[in-house]
């Protein structure tokens, strides 16, 4: 609907401790058997690990932490593919950062 | 074929505010034989089932309907993320609180301009008030608000304050609407359609806006067909995203495709798994297969 989104100034720092928007919510689709984020005007559908990312975004863990805990999980979750993608929901207002 | 992402639940075209740019059909009297608590239900299920996660309540005025808080809970039984498109005209503390405890996700209310006079004027009644009240009801009771405004000729100047009233407001999400010309905003175009030079000084506003409001509120801006490079591809493809279902149960890729010559489709009839695969409605203009 909007093609001119800022992007945020700044990226994701491993002390931020990220956390779902107040207006967003994650789920999973039934029929398309894919964990998704619900908003007020766009579903954004997720893979398996950005899942695991989100459900960690609780404002009390760190980014540091998150990928750590994802490490015991998958072989490998690397630091910047994690920051990434969160500093991609930032800008799109589905994740905001408690900055530690 | 896609599954539909969204349902656009017009519940009543029953509304107590004349707006010049309504996009709802000139026939109204042909949809006052409005869907039941129960077809609604059953509608609401059938779509969770093709796979729709939202459901927007629209209308008309959707607090109209005695039976809101039951459509609501429904809809948030099913897991669909609720909207609530209102004027806030019957959104009393009392009826907010049993929404909220229903389930309601997320309010959009519009108003008409950010001055009294100037938005019950292009409203037709004395509303202005009423709307901001209730504005601060939806924050005060922690849900979070979208400011909508339909741009036209007559406030399209004051997009600054329009902003600044969002902000007063506490608005999560402000959406700057240009008016689209359909209905009856295509039958009023000559009074409402802004001229290049004033669509262009409100986008250098809205851009400050956006740079300055970053961290606090989204700020959305809809340009008109009319000035747009090419037309948007509608409802981002025909009967690929979304639906509507009309009050009387009417099945649509989009409100406007009601003025369009193709035979009607309605939940009295068939499945909406049916109508949304096979009826002419939604195939006509599916993908590129119909382009010459």
């Amino acid at each position: 609907m909007d093609s001119t989104q800022i992007p945020p100034a700044v990226g994701v720092a491993g002390s931020d401790r990220p956390r779902l928007a107040r207006h967003v919510r994650l789920s999973f689709c039934r029929t398309r058997k894919r964990p998704i984020l619900q908003l007020p005007e766009t579903v954004v559908v997720l893979n398996g690990s950005g899942a695991d990312i989100l459900e960690r975004c609780d404002g009390r863990h760190t980014v540091a932490e998150i990928v750590a805990s994802l490490g015991a999980r998958y072989e490998t979750i690397p630091d910047e593919e994690v920051r990434q993608f969160l500093t991609r929901l930032v800008a799109r207002r589905c994740v905001e950062l408690v900055h530690g | 074929m896609d599954s539909p992402f969204g349902l656009l639940a017009e519940l009543t075209y029953r509304c107590p505010l004349a707006c010049a740019y309504c996009s709802n059909p000139l026939n109204l009297a042909d949809y006052s034989d409005e869907l039941a608590t129960g077809e609604w239900r059953r509608v609401l299920a059938e779509a969770s089932d093709l796979g729709v996660l939202q459901c927007h309540l629209s209308g008309g005025e959707p607090l109209l309907r005695r039976d809101l808080v039951e459509i609501v809970a429904a809809a948030h039984d099913l897991g669909l993320y609720t909207n609530l498109v209102t004027s806030a005209i019957g959104l009393s503390r009392r009826r907010a609180e049993q929404l909220r405890t229903a389930g309601l996700d997320h309010v959009q209310v519009s108003i008409q301009a950010d001055d009294p006079a100037g938005s019950d004027r292009i409203a037709g009644i004395p509303s202005f008030q009423r709307k901001v009240e209730a504005m601060g009801v939806v924050k005060k009771l922690g849900w979070p608000l979208t400011m909508n405004v339909v741009l036209h000729r007559y406030n399209i100047d004051r997009v600054a304050d329009v902003l600044g009233l969002a902000e007063e407001v506490g608005a999560d999400r402000v959406e700057l609407a240009n008016t689209q010309y359909y209905g009856w905003a295509w039958r009023n175009r000559d009074a409402l359609l802004p001229s290049r030079a004033q669509l262009d000084a409100a986008e250098v506003v809205v851009r400050a806006a956006r740079e300055r409001l970053r961290d606090r509120m989204d700020v959305i801006y809809v340009l008109p067909d009319y000035y747009s490079r090419y037309p948007k591809p509608c409802m981002g493809g025909w009967a690929s995203r979304q639906l509507t279902v009309t009050p009387n149960g009417d099945v649509l890729p989009c409100p406007a495709a009601q003025s369009l010559p193709l035979p009607r489709a309605s939940v009295r009839e068939d499945s909406l798994e049916r109508i949304w695969a096979e009826s002419p409605v939604m195939t006509a203009f599916r993908g590129t297969d119909w382009m010459p």
